[in-house]
Order: structure tokens, then C-alpha cells, then sequence
């Protein structure tokens, strides 16, 4: 377009542009929800109809006896995260939704470790789990259980650490999040 | 008060005139209470009917439908009528009993989950867990329904709960839901963008759909298409929000649709979807859906809007809101309307080499397209239900629906069975209008109990049955996409359509003499009461022009 006499003030369709799509990145999304029974049952179901994927999920109480946290990573390579805040929008007993920036949330996850402590490896493994600021919370003659706290990232690095040392069982509780403070002026 | 009662008095503070339903053991207490209640219930034959009534009684009015049923197989039988109303935005709201608080989770008789079973395909649902809740679940459950996207609210209470005693305070004003504020209003600085670009389109369309109807914003619709020469075109369920016939009228897109609208999508430079939902029988093969065009998409729904086509120019909001809004910022513009004389041309030549058309038969027999445009003549203001199948196709192909709300079929879902019990909720909603039941043979046998509601009713609906002895749409696509390999769409040997209407109670003629219809369809019309008239059709006549399952536009056949 842009011939003349089109009205410069118009805008010219060759301009219009869309902007939802794949993001590529991994979202934490937190929900405040109503608490109240079958609210879990309403937002997974909406996942598996809607064909969405939840990579980790943890619900628990917030300081409002009412209202839950429910806090979930969604891949946004696969899923457009567009349409599923939307569509969990629409749910009536999910009462806000924030799409937590890494930049402007605090997020931690726990993980639990039993690994193999045999004589000669049991030193190394009290080693890594120093290093990582780790607790060991139980202790038998042929394994260390390793509790540790951290960003998602300081989780998988343990992870990889250990598994050469034998990974008996590794219970993991998903990321929760909440927003930073705003730095006061 | 009895919680039950507490009930009542809820539905009569939201107006409920009518209900529809059937009774059972653990829906005794509301049935008691029901006894004295204000408003009316009708009985119906089949819980799934009692829905299908609902939400007859709610697209033909535009008010909250309700229907009732009893725990475990009533509850299930609702199942279809509650994903129908999804589908189709409904607004209406269910009540069901539940088995006593003590026995839920024992596998108690006649215990059925329905809460758990309908979470995918409700708007939203209430288990009562205490009696004092029922009043403020009640109005909560209509608020639900009817604003926003409007859509089914399910409320299932507990026997022991519904006859318990509670403080019953009338509640009024808006329910509290935290989690709930549609937006309705668009925002205007997105409408000025759209006004902008329309005002700046050589080949405009307007999509529009059944969220027009819901909105009852046709007249604001008109005044849009007339502040410029925008060329319209209706989904199945916005058939009505724009008159037909009418100069800007394309007639329905899509599948069925006609050649000019699919063809004016197809060459768009701007589409304006209006309270339409991109669904595959409009897009046909995404990747080559409207490829030169850009998108405006008004929808109330924020969801809805870059689900399965991307938007330019997203606006959130109610069509009633927004229209006059977008009419008013694009008159302000004064565009040249005379930058679409070529899409004109473009299109009334399309209108002329493509018209919609079939062969008249030589001889006696009734085309079913006969049928429709004879039913058009006979009653071009009635209220038209339909099943799912050729005949609906026909019938939105060549019945002009000039009104909103004039023509209520079951879009989304497709549920075959829902024409009868649909008309038999317009009736009750619309006393004073014409009520036909434009009916498929295959699929008026599953619900035709629903004759003996009517006529218990005294209810004056008309079923125009279009006999073709098939399962039509499914024998058409067997041979055209599957080597005429004819596998179950035979309905013989059918009913005697006459006598069962008779045994109804019901008025009843057979006609199969192309010369007899008009005068026929006049005496079911004029004949007082409840009447079936059995029209034989062509039986292998196929419905065109069609764009094959996962087609584009251009691929149209017939
Ligand atoms: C056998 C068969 C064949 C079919 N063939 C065709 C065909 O050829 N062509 C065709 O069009 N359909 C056809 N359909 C129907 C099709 O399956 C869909 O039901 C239909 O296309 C959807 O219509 P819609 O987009 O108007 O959306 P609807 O289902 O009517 O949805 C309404 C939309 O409007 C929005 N809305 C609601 N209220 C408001 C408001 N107040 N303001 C703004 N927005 C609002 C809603 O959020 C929603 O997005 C066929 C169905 C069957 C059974
Ligand atoms: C409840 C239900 N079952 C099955 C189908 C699949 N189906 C779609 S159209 C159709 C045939 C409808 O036959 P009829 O009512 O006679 O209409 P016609 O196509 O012959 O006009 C069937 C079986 C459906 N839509 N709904
Ligand atoms: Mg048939």
C-alpha cells in the first residue's frame, strides 16, 4: 500500500504484526487459587485436555488461610504460555497469575538424594554436599541421604555429581517462587 | 427454611420462570420443594431432552436455561447437554441431586462423580458441602452463566443437604468471585488501531459469529457493516445476527458455506472476526487459511483470541460494547468506500459464476433443498431448531435468517437429537412464536420420547422431518472419501413417522409429492397443537459445495 492519497494517519496492514507465539524458555508461573477442594483436579484436567505439559508442580498455604499458592514450570518452546495463562485465567477459583521473571523472583526447589556411601566414596560425597551447602539428614552403613536447597540449575548440578556414585532414589519438589522485593529508594 | 426451599426462592430471584427436568431419589427434597415453587417445571421424557430443552429455552431467549436432574444416571444422562452448552456458549445452569454426604465416595447407589465428570466441559461447578451455601451458589452459578462468555454452571447437591434446615437471607447484588471479572468493555485504544486499518483495507471482511448473537449486538453489527460497504459473512451459529438475504451478505463460510464467502476469506486483505472462534470447519487447512490476510479479532473471551489464528489486532471485550465504539471511530476517519470497488466486483462476479444451487428433480420427488426454501416460504419468521446432519446444512444454506435468534442447532458439539428437545425449550420461552424442528430421520429417532413432552404440555411445536432413510451426512462422506464403502447409514426400516406422532398424541401427515409440500407444511402450520410431518426426500442427494475435511478454501467441491 502507501499510495498516495491513503491517508497518512491509516495504518498501512503491511505493518500489523502478531506477538504471541513460543517464547523458548521455561516459565515459573504462580497461581494464587482459591482453597478449596477440586481446585488441583480443575488445573491439571485443564492441562491434559488443553494438550499442555506441567514440568513441575507444588501447591501449599500462603500466609491467607483462603488462598493457596500453586507454582508450575511450563515449557514455553512447546506450549504457547499466552494461551495457557489465559485459558487458566478462566478458571473461576484461580484468583491471579504472575509469569515470574527470573530477574524479579527469588525461586528455590528441595531435593532429597539417597546415594551410595560405600567406605571409599562416603568422604567425596560429604565433600560435594559441603560444597553445595548441603545437610545430610540420614546416615546407614551403605548410604548418605542429602537434603539440598537451591535454584533448579544448583539441583541438576548435585545431580550430576553424584549419579556416578550411585543414585539409590532422588525425591525432588518442584520449584516455588516468590516476587523480589523492590529495592527501596 | 428448607435448603430446598432456599433454592426455589434463589431461581425465583433470578427470574426463573421454567425449569426443566426429572425426578429421583436423591432430587426428592427439591422435587418437595419444587411442589410449591413459583415457576413452572416441565417433565420431561429424557434428562438429555431436559438440557437439549434449556438450552432451546436459552438461545431462543436469551435468558438462563435450567434443567434438573437426579444423581448417577440422571446426572450422566445430562452429560451431552452440558458439553453442547459448552460448545456453543449456552448460558445455563444444571442442578443435580447427589447422594447423601455420607455415602459420596462408598460407590452409594446411584453415585456418580458428575462434578468430576463434567470439569472439562462445564464453565464452572458447585459441590455443595453445607446446606447455607445453596442460595449463594445458586446466584453465583446464573452470574457465571450468563456474563462474560456465557456457558454451563453444574451445582450438585447432596439429599441430606437440600432437606436441612437454614437461616435463609435474601441475597442481593453482585456475587463476590475473586477469581472472576470478564473484561467487557474493549479498550479503545486497540479499536482506534482496528478503525485505522480497516479504514485503510482494499479487501475487508467481516467474520462474524455467534458471539454477535449472544451479545444481541446484530443491530450494531448492521450499523458497522453500513458505516462503509463491508462485505459480511456468518458462521453457522451467527446465521441471523446479519439479515438474509442482503446486499453486504456473502452468506455462511466454511465448509458448507458458500463459494463467495470463502473465497472473500481467502483473498482478504483484513478479516474481522466478530465473536467467531476460528474453528477447523472454517479454517480448513490452518497453514492456508486466508493467507493474505491480517486479523482484527473482537472476542469476549481472551482465550479465544490467538488460539488457532493469530491476531493483528487483538480487542478484548463485548461486542454490544465494542461495535458502536469501532462504528463510531471508523466514521470518524471518513474512508473512501470507493477503494472497494474492485473487491466488489471481485465478489458479485464470484456471486454470479458461483450462486448456490442444486437440480430440481423432473419429476414428483422432493429435493431436500425444495423442502428448505418451501419451509422458507411457509415461515420465514419462525423460530427453526435443527438436528445435526444434511438437512441442518440445507437449512443454513437456504432458509435466510433475517433475525438473531431465530435459529438455534448444535454447532460445536454436533449433537444429533438436539432439534425436538431444543424447539420444545423455545416454546416454552417463546409462546407466541412459530416453532419448527427441522429434523434428520436418524436423528429425530433418538430423542422422539420427547413428543410425549410435548404433548403433555400442550406444547404447539411443528417437526418437519427431512425423511432421506440415511444417516445422510455420514452415507455422503462414505462416498465421497471412503470408496462408497456404505457401512451403517441405512435407517430402514424406519418407523411409521405418522402413526408414532399419532400414538403421541400428536397431528402427523407423510408427503413425498413435491406438489403437496406448500400445502402441507399449511396445514401442519394451521392445524392447532403438536404436529409431525414426514417429508420424503431425495434420498442420495449430497450437500454443496463442500471444502473436504482439512482442505483449503480454494479446494471447494460441487
Ligand atoms: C455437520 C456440521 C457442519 C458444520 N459446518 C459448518 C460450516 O460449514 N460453517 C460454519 O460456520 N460452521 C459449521 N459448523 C459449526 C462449527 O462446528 C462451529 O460450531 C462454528 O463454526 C462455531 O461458530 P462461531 O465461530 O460463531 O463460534 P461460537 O461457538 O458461536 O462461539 C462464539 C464466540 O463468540 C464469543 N462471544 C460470546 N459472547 C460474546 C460477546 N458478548 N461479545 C463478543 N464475543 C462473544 C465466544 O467467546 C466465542 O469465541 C458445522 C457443524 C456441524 C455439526
Ligand atoms: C449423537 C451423535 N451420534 C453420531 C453422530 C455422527 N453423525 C453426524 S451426522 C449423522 C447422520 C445424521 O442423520 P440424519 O439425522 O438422518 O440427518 P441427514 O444427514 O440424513 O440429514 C451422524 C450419524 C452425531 N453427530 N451425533
Ligand atoms: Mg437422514
Amino acid at each position: 500500500m502507501g499510495d498516495p492519497g491513503t491517508k497518512s494517519e491509516l495504518i498501512d496492514l503491511d505493518d500489523l504484526r502478531t506477538s504471541s507465539g513460543l517464547t523458548g524458555r521455561r516459565h515459573l508461573l504462580s497461581l494464587m487459587v482459591e482453597n478449596r477442594p477440586g481446585v488441583l483436579a480443575r488445573i491439571a484436567g485443564l492441562f491434559s485436555r488443553r494438550g499442555f505439559n506441567i514440568d513441575t508442580l507444588a501447591v501449599g498455604p500462603t500466609e491467607d488461610p483462603n488462598i493457596s499458592r500453586v507454582t508450575m514450570t511450563v515449557d514455553g518452546a512447546l506450549h504457547p504460555i499466552d494461551q495457557v495463562t489465559k485459558q487458566l485465567h478462566k478458571l473461576v477459583n484461580v484468583i491471579k497469575i504472575r509469569d515470574m521473571e527470573p530477574e524479579t523472583a527469588v525461586a528455590r526447589e528441595m531435593a532429597l538424594f539417597r546415594i551410595n556411601a560405600a567406605a571409599d566414596t562416603r568422604a567425596e560425597i560429604m565433600e560435594f554436599a559441603n560444597i553445595f551447602r548441603a545437610h545430610i539428614v540420614d546416615v546407614s552403613r551403605r548410604s548418605i541421604t542429602v537434603e539440598v536447597t537451591g535454584t533448579t540449575e544448583k539441583i541438576d548440578s548435585f545431580e550430576r555429581m553424584v549419579r556416578p556414585h550411585g543414585l539409590i532414589e532422588m525425591a525432588r519438589t518442584g520449584e516455588v517462587a516468590i516476587a523480589r522485593a523492590r529495592p527501596e529508594s | 427454611m428448607r435448603a430446598a426451599d432456599a433454592l426455589c426462592e434463589a431461581l425465583k430471584a433470578e427470574g426463573v420462570k421454567h425449569v426443566f427436568g426429572i425426578p429421583g431419589g436423591a432430587s426428592l427434597p427439591l422435587y418437595d420443594a419444587l411442589y410449591d415453587a413459583d415457576f413452572e417445571h416441565i417433565q420431561v421424557r429424557h434428562e438429555q431432552c431436559g438440557g437439549h430443552s434449556a438450552e432451546g429455552y436459552a438461545k431462543a431467549s436469551g435468558r438462563v436455561g435450567v434443567a434438573f436432574a437426579t444423581s448417577g444416571p440422571g446426572a450422566t444422562n445430562l452429560i451431552t447437554a452440558i458439553a453442547d452448552a459448552h460448545m456453543d456458549s449456552v448460558p445455563t445452569v444444571f442442578i443435580t441431586g447427589q447422594v447423601r454426604t455420607d455415602l459420596i465416595g462408598t460407590d452409594g447407589f446411584q453415585e456418580a462423580d458428575v462434578t468430576g465428570m463434567t470439569l472439562p466441559v462445564v464453565k464452572h461447578s458447585f459441590l455443595v458441602t453445607d446446606p447455607a451455601q445453596i442460595p449463594d451458589y445458586i446466584h453465583k452459578a446464573f452470574h457465571i452463566a450468563k456474563t462474560g462468555r456465557p456457558g454451563p454452571v453444574l451445582v450438585d447437591i447432596p439429599q441430606d443437604l437440600s432437606r436441612a434446615d437454614i437461616d435463609y437471607e435474601p441475597i442481593t447484588g453482585t456475587p463476590k468471585l475473586p477469581g472472576y471479572q470478564p473484561t467487557t468493555e474493549g479498550n479503545i485504544k486497540q479499536i482506534r488501531i482496528a478503525a485505522k486499518a480497516m479504514a485503510n483495507a482494499r479487501r475487508p471482511v467481516l467474520y462474524v459469529g455467534g458471539g454477535v448473537v449472544n451479545a444481541d449486538a446484530s443491530e450494531e453489527l448492521r450499523e458497522l457493516a453500513g458505516s462503509d460497504d463491508f462485505p459480511v459473512t456468518c458462521t453457522l451459529m451467527g446465521l441471523g445476527a446479519f439479515p438474509a438475504p442482503h446486499e453486504r451478505w456473502l452468506g455462511m463460510l466454511g465448509m458448507h458455506g458458500t463459494r463467495s464467502a470463502n473465497y472473500a476469506m481467502d483473498e482478504a486483505d483484513l478479516i474481522v472476526a466478530i465473536g467467531a472462534r476460528f474453528d477447523d470447519r472454517i479454517t480448513g487447512k490452518l497453514s492456508e487459511f486466508a493467507p493474505r490476510a491480517k486479523f482484527v479479532h473482537i472476542d469476549v473471551d481472551p482465550a479465544e483470541i490467538s488460539k488457532n489464528v493469530a491476531a493483528h489486532i487483538p480487542i478484548v471485550g463485548d461486542a454490544k460494547d465494542v461495535l458502536p465504539k469501532l462504528t463510531g471511530e471508523y466514521r470518524a476517519l471518513a474512508a473512501d468506500s470507493a477503494r472497494l470497488d474492485d473487491w466488489w466486483k471481485q465478489i458479485r462476479s464470484w456471486q454470479e459464476q458461483y450462486p448456490l444451487h442444486y437440480e430440481d428433480s423432473a419429476d414428483s420427488e422432493i429435493k431436500p433443498q425444495l423442502m428448505v426454501e418451501e419451509m422458507y416460504r411457509a415461515a420465514p419468521d419462525a423460530i427453526i431448531t435443527s438436528d445435526v446432519g444434511q438437512h441442518q446444512m440445507w437449512a443454513a444454506q437456504y432458509f435466510n435468517f433475517a433475525e438473531p435468534r431465530k435459529w438455534l442447532n448444535s454447532g460445536g458439539l454436533g449433537t444429533m437429537g438436539f432439534g425436538l428437545p431444543a424447539a420444545i425449550g423455545a416454546k416454552v420461552a417463546m409462546p407466541d412464536e412459530t416453532v419448527i424442528c427441522l429434523a434428520g430421520d436418524g436423528s429425530l429417532v433418538m430423542v422422539c420420547q420427547e413428543m410425549a413432552t410435548a404433548a403433555a404440555h400442550g406444547l404447539d411445536v411443528k417437526v418437519f422431518l427431512m425423511n432421506n432413510g440415511y444417516f445422510g451426512m455420514v452415507r455422503q462422506w462414505q462416498e465421497l472419501f471412503w470408496e462408497e464403502r456404505y457401512k451403517s447409514v441405512v435407517m430402514g426400516p424406519s418407523p411409521d413417522w405418522v402413526k408414532l406422532a399419532e400414538a403421541f398424541g400428536w397431528g402427523g401427515a407423510r408427503v413425498d409429492d413435491k406438489g403437496e409440500l406448500a400445502g402441507a407444511m399449511k396445514t401442519a402450520l394451521e392445524t392447532p397443537g403438536p404436529y409431525l410431518l414426514d417429508v420424503h426426500v431425495t434420498p442420495n442427494e449430497n450437500c454443496y459445495p463442500m471444502i473436504p475435511a482439512g482442505a483449503a478454501a480454494r479446494d471447494m467441491v460441487g
